[in-house]
């Protein structure tokens, strides 16, 4: 019922009509677009080195002679797939903390708040880049796990906030005076009205973990060649972006699109899901 | 209050320390800074490297806690150690810890006031086309990640110096060292336009949204009725009670967006040369280098206790309602 | 001529939505026009249209005339002119209406130096003597204050006191008590009273409350679904209404002085400003509907001596002199068989004995610390027998929430004990606390906030029966759902899709799930409509008599109290003031508490209001983290200001506790000094006699 209404009201909204069909169109180019690419994106074309984009090589080339069509495309699904996987693990964390420290109480609470704290002194971004160097020969899913734990912080202080004030809600409290044990009444109605609140918040931090990807990767913090993402390319692209600007236009250009479609998603979900904000 | 504030500022000094250790223990116990000796043409001996590294407590054979404690011990008299080939991290420090701080002073009270300014602004015009404009761009700005965005900058800059034949704004480094007196003044001046823009554009944007929408929140209270009812205009109402009452929430931000303001102070020095902590932190984690990595996060921990200690002054000085008379 | 003149005022929201159909009315000088309706018949609206407060999307139509001088289509440099100079506006919220951040005398001085020229310290001055005119003690200090640190009749005070800054022609009144306690709402008419007398202006007095209407008003207009449908002299609408809405609003309210019989509840609910029915808007509920009633809506015709009415059987009301008990159907609701058994005889359901509660005082919101302790509850003691209905009574602040959230969490309490059904708190384990829970049930106040909104109506139900292992589940909810006047199939939809009054039903029948013995219900009409409240009142007292039910009914409305409980307990300050049988409490109070509690409720009576004799208490509600010494009562009490020195010792050093008052039965009172009057009826003319 209830999400039917939301769903209604979500395809009415604009901002979010763009985006999805934005987010489509990226994905789409991301993984339907290399079948109707040339080159494969490990192929290297030693007869074009740093080629301008033309009817054969449509983005041009790297330095290296690969098909920046192929690699952008490549680079863009591992971003995409961080973006997403940091997302979820990212929220469901901070649902956990953030609902048992704010309906428990007490010593839990303390305890986790002040982890929270401590790790909100230290930007993310400074603690991966200290451990990364440790996971260069790791695979990818390191870099998943890490950027997932340093990024659910301020969303399970908010998801604690909002549960300490539906732990006063007069059903609440109807539910604890039925004899309800707590764990159900966590599970049935505090998580349940948490859902537009997590839902939002998984959408903006897909855009989050896609950019923190990208910006790690951009000093070489993050994934490692020979693999690809955008941010690799893009810190690849800038060095040469005057003289070379296919290198970077391309990349960036899919990056800033990416964000951009995913924070109009979950602009439009926020101005459905919670009709009241204004935001 | 002044009993509160001391005990704030107790516990925030102690969040430093447990901070900075851990940030310590982290890197003591990835980094190899051995790795920059052993490559060496022709080879060192073992011997020889023990010791150079015994010398910076930078050893990995000596166990970690006893590393942490030499390291702390040198701390709290404020000597942070050395470098990985000896240099004093405490000089280095010296002289970069300006160049930060400047820029992210500059960024974060450009990025507040305009921000603010910009989203009251656009409250007022609700639905106007210059509303819509900075909703629409501030939404496009907030997409872009810093390091697109200096770059991008810089290759405007390019351009157009290049298209001017001369060069109208610098795009690399802090100053011209051959310049002096009042020219090197100006010169400096010019060499702060872009990093500060390609710092504090985000930050704009990012407070435009959320004083717009605090502003509108409050917009439809009674108070800004009673405020009219008196006899008031609209304008007025809004700029002297609607405006001053949204500014405590997006106060209250302002601790949390030094971290992003230091994240993107990083790029900022890196792509524009600007010798600063953020490029110290790149350099010294790709040089191994464990002692300038704890005091950069030494750095980084107590800026934001900083921001965040003002920001709890900030709303204090702002609403009433959370003083303790 | 009038001062101010309403002509065929529409307002249009987007969507279509007609809040406003064509209201008009004037006021002269020095005269009160009460304006009465219930939640959206567009009583707001309608003064925020005059004042032009509209939010920007509203299109406003019709006319509005101040002085003769049109202020619809006014240009903002005119209209601000006016506003807070000719015209004043006093809100139903005083909180929210002052902004927080400035104190108190700089947003009464701004109210002046928009319209004066006058120096700031000037204008300090003035607001200041402003707040000494509403009755502020100490308003030099006051006025330095900000809004958060005065309470809510204060805070009414002092917007009375910036509505009247520059002495305006005509002040709108918005509920100005909706949100006080009595003995304040008390306190703050008296301050409107005065404050017309200083300035001579003309007031607008928008209530859904008929009790303060007859004692304030000259004449009244009374609106449903954005129009009025009755306007004239307030003797004549109270006395002898011609509108069977009218009619069944004055029938539907329970009164302090238990002048009536079983409440009349009007059917139905309100129709919604976007789907108005095709006739006369009244016509789904009215009792005396004929086929012309849909034909199309009546329009307000002049009837006589002033009175408009908009109603085409109107004439017929006048000749045959009906009534609302005539008109409306009488409900019957069976007797209980409980009560045939004396009191005594009857087995306890709820007992308490010394309970305490008390909470550490914090402070601050980011420096956080302790700075005393809040006495919330501080030893009482009461009983209610089977099948009785035990009120708690008190204004906001004396304890009862806190007492009811103790003997609903069936813990061990901090001092005394709680002993529900024969089980004391303090000795269940678990199991035997799950299992006493089944007896023990509550309403809560607001049935919005009582519905997980993301749960169908059958869920809510069905959450009580299936947490303790209920079989049968489905058909028990269809039987309840019928039990509170709902349909099995409303079952399958979410709260959001009833009004207040069917969601407070259903409210009730959660409670009533697992079969309780005792029900708690907290405030459970405050948050109605009168018209909705008789109807959920008749059903409580009917569930309890067909069910045997014991209620511990907390409230503050004291004339919901009188006409559904048999026992009152009157809270002030954590402790009980005075306690018995609703008759004994109501017709002899005995406390001086409860003595101006009663006095100052206002009855739907005109005549008597006009002429009824108010004990008006001093100040507000000490704080309960530091009460007074001895009575806790004595810094307001009217009494203790006529005790001589030597007497008042007694009242300083010593606390009183209940003791029964001689030669009744069921009556105690907690005062040194007890002494039973009459007040409810008493009138200045009596003291005369």
């Amino acid at each position: 019922m209830r999400s039917k209404v939301v769903f209604r009201r979500l395809l009415r909204n604009k901002q979010a009509r763009y985006g999805f069909i934005a987010l489509l169109l990226l994905v789409a180019l991301a993984y339907v677009g290399p079948y109707f690419g040339a080159y494969d994106w490990q192929e290297k074309d030693f007869m074009a080195f740093m080629s301008a984009p033309d009817a054969d090589h449509w983005w041009g080339t790297t330095s290296i002679g690969q098909d920046m069509y192929a690699v952008t495309l490549r680079g863009m699904q591992k971003s995409i797939i961080i973006g997403l996987l940091v997302a979820v693990i990212s929220t469901g964390v901070a649902a956990i903390v953030g609902a048992f420290a704010g309906y428990f109480g007490g010593w839990v609470d303390k305890v986790l708040m002040w982890g929270v704290d401590l790790l909100l002194v230290l930007p993310s971004f400074l603690i991966i880049a200290i451990i990364s160097p440790k996971l260069r020969d790791g695979t990818w899913w390191w870099f998943v796990v890490l950027l997932a734990a340093f990024s659910w912080m301020i969303t399970s202080r908010v998801v604690r906030s909002m549960t300490l004030s539906l732990r006063e809600r007069e059903y609440v409290l109807a539910a604890v005076y039925m004899g309800i044990p707590r764990w159900k009444i966590i599970l049935r109605h505090i998580v349940p009205n948490l859902a537009s609140l997590l839902i939002i918040d998984a959408t903006l931090n897909v855009s989050g973990a896609i950019i923190g990807e990208a910006a790690l990767s951009f000093f070489g913090f993050g994934i490692q060649p020979p693999d690809v993402s955008l941010g690799t390319l893009i810190a690849e692209g800038s060095r040469n972006a005057t003289g070379y600007p296919w290198l970077f236009a391309f990349p960036a250009g899919l990056l800033v699109a990416l964000v951009l479609s995913v924070n109009l998603i979950g602009d439009g979900l926020r101005d459905a899901l919670d009709p009241g904000s204004n935001s | 209050m002044g009993k509160y504030l001391l005990r704030r500022l107790a516990i925030n000094v102690i969040l430093v320390a447990i901070a900075a250790s851990l940030a310590y223990m982290l890197a003591a116990t990835t980094m190899n800074p051995r790795a920059a000796y052993e490559g060496r043409q022709p080879p060192v001996p073992e011997a020889t490297i023990d010791a150079t590294l015994d010398a910076y407590n930078l050893n990995d054979k000596t166990p970690v806690l006893t590393r942490y404690a030499t390291w702390a011990k040198g701390v709290v008299t404020g000597d942070f150690g050395k470098t990985w080939n000896g240099g004093s991290v405490n000089q280095e420090m010296g002289r970069r810890v300006m160049v930060s701080l400047r820029l992210l002073l500059i960024g974060t009270l450009l990025g507040f006031a305009l921000g603010v300014a910009l989203g009251a602004f656009s409250a007022v015009k609700q639905y106007k086309l210059s509303d819509r404009l900075i909703g629409v761009t501030s939404f496009v700005i907030m997409a872009i990640p810093v390091f697109v965005l200096a770059t991008l900058l810089a290759i405007a800059t390019y351009n157009l110096n290049r298209g001017l034949g001369f060069t109208l704004i610098e795009y690399t480094g802090e100053y011209n060292p051959q310049l002096s007196g009042w020219d090197q003044f100006v010169n400096r001046l010019n060499h702060l336009i872009l990093p500060t823009i390609s710092l504090s554009l985000g930050s704009i944007a990012f407070y435009s949204r959320i004083q717009r929408n605090m502003m509108l929140d409050v917009l439809g209270q009674d108070f800004v009725r009673t405020a009219m009812a008196k006899g008031l205009r609209r304008r007025k109402a809004l700029t002297k009670h609607a405006l001053r009452t949204a500014l405590i929430p997006s106060a209250t931000y302002f601790a949390f967006a030094f971290g992003t303001m230091f994240t993107g102070a990083t790029f900022t020095e890196k792509i524009f040369n600007w010798h600063g902590m953020g490029a110290w932190l790149v350099d010294s984690i790709n040089q191994n280098d464990v002692n300038s990595v704890a005091a950069v996060t030494f750095f980084a921990a107590v800026c934001v206790l900083a921001a965040a200690f003002l920001s709890d002054l900030l709303v204090a000085a702002l609403d009433p309602r959370v003083r303790v008379s | 001529m009038s001062i101010l003149e309403v002509r065929d005022l529409t307002v249009t929201f987007p969507g279509g939505i007609e809040a406003v159909r064509g209201v008009s009315y004037e006021v002269e000088r020095g005269e009160v026009l009460g304006i009465v309706g219930e939640s959206g018949s567009g009583k707001s609206v309608t003064s925020l249209a005059v004042m032009g407060l509209l939010p920007q999307n509203a299109v406003v139509s019709g006319s509005v005339k101040l002085h003769g001088r049109e202020l619809l289509g006014m240009k903002e440099d005119e209209l601000v002119k006016v506003r807070g100079k000719a015209i004043s506006m006093i809100f139903q919220d005083p909180l929210s209406a002052f902004t927080p951040v400035y104190t108190i005398g700089d947003q009464i001085a701004e109210a002046v130096r928009v319209h004066q020229k006058m120096a700031k310290d000037k204008a300090a001055k003035r607001a200041v003597e402003l707040l000494d005119l509403v009755g502020i003690p100490n308003p030099n200090l006051r006025a330095k204050a900000f809004p958060h640190e005065f309470s809510g009749g204060m805070r009414q005070r002092a917007m009375i006191a910036m509505a009247i800054a520059n002495d305006p022609d005509l002040l709108i009144c918005d509920e100005p008590t909706t949100a006080l306690d009595v003995t304040i709402q008390a306190q703050v008419l008296e301050v409107l009273k005065t404050a017309q007398r200083e300035t001579g202006a003309g007031i607008v007095m928008i209530t859904h409350d008929l009790g303060v209407i007859a004692g304030m008003a000259d004449r009244v207009l009374v609106m449903y679904a954005g129009r009025p449908v009755e306007q004239g002299p307030v003797d004549d609408i109270y006395y002898r209404p011609r509108m069977p809405y009218t009619m069944g609003l004055l029938a539907s309210i329970p009164r302090v002085d238990g002048e009536e019989g079983p409440l009349v509840p009007i059917e139905g609910n309100p129709p919604s400003p976007a789907s108005l029915p095709p006739g006369c808007p009244f016509a789904p509920r009215c009792p005396m509907k004929v086929d012309m009633c849909d034909d199309e809506e009546p329009p307000l015709t002049p009837f006589g001596g002033g009175r408009h009415v908009a109603c085409i059987r109107a004439h017929e009301i006048e000749h045959k002199g009906l009534t609302g008990a005539d008109v409306f159907p009488v409900p019957v609701i069976p007797p209980s068989d409980v009560v045939r058994v004396p009191r005594t005889e009857r087995a306890t359901v709820l007992e308490l004995d010394g309970m305490k509660k008390h909470y550490p005082l914090m402070k601050g919101a980011i420096f956080k610390r302790r700075v005393g302790t809040v006495f919330a509850v501080d030893g009482i003691s009461f009983d209610i027998a089977e099948g009785e209905t035990l009120a708690l009574v008190g204004e906001s602040g004396c304890g009862k929430t806190t007492t009811l959230q103790q003997i609903m969490q069936l813990e061990p309490p901090q001092d005394g004990r709680v002993v529900v059904l024969g089980k004391d708190s303090a000795k269940l384990d678990k199991t035997a606390r799950k299992a006493l829970r089944g007896d023990l049930q509550i309403v809560f106040q607001d049935p919005m906030a009582a519905l997980d909104p993301r749960m169908p109506v059958g869920d809510i139900i069905a959450e009580p029966l299936r947490a303790h292992g209920r079989k049968d589940v489905a058909a028990k909810v269809a039987e309840l759902l019928r039990l509170v006047g709902l349909a099995p199939e409303h079952a399958e939809r979410y709260p959001q899709q009833f009004s207040g009054g069917q969601r407070q039903r259903i409210g009730i029948a959660r409670a009533l799930a697992l079969e309780p013995k005792l029900l708690v219900l907290d405030e459970p009409v405050s948050a109605l409509d009168v018209s909705i409240q008789a109807g959920v009142i008749n059903l409580l007292e009917e569930l309890k008599n067909r069910l045997g039910l014991s209620y511990l009914f907390v409230a503050h409305d004291l004339a919901v109290v009188r006409h559904l409980a048999d026992r009152v307990a009157v809270m002030y300050l954590g402790r009980i003031a005075e306690i018995g049988a609703v008759a004994n409490v109501y017709d002899r109070p005995a406390h001086p508490y409860t003595q101006a509690l009663l006095s100052a409720i206002p009855l739907p009576d005109p005549e008597m209001e006009r002429t009824r004799k108010r004990i008006l208490l001093e100040g507000d509600l000490p704080s309960p983290a530091d009460p007074p010494s001895g009575c806790r009562f004595r810094t307001r009490c009217p009494k203790f200001a006529r005790l001589s020195e030597a007497e008042r010792r007694r009242c300083v050093d010593e606390e009183p506790s209940v003791a029964r008052l001689a030669n009744v039965v069921d009556h105690g009172a907690a005062c040194h000094y007890a002494e039973e009057i009459e007040v409810i009826t008493a009138s200045d003319n009596q003291e005369e006699e």
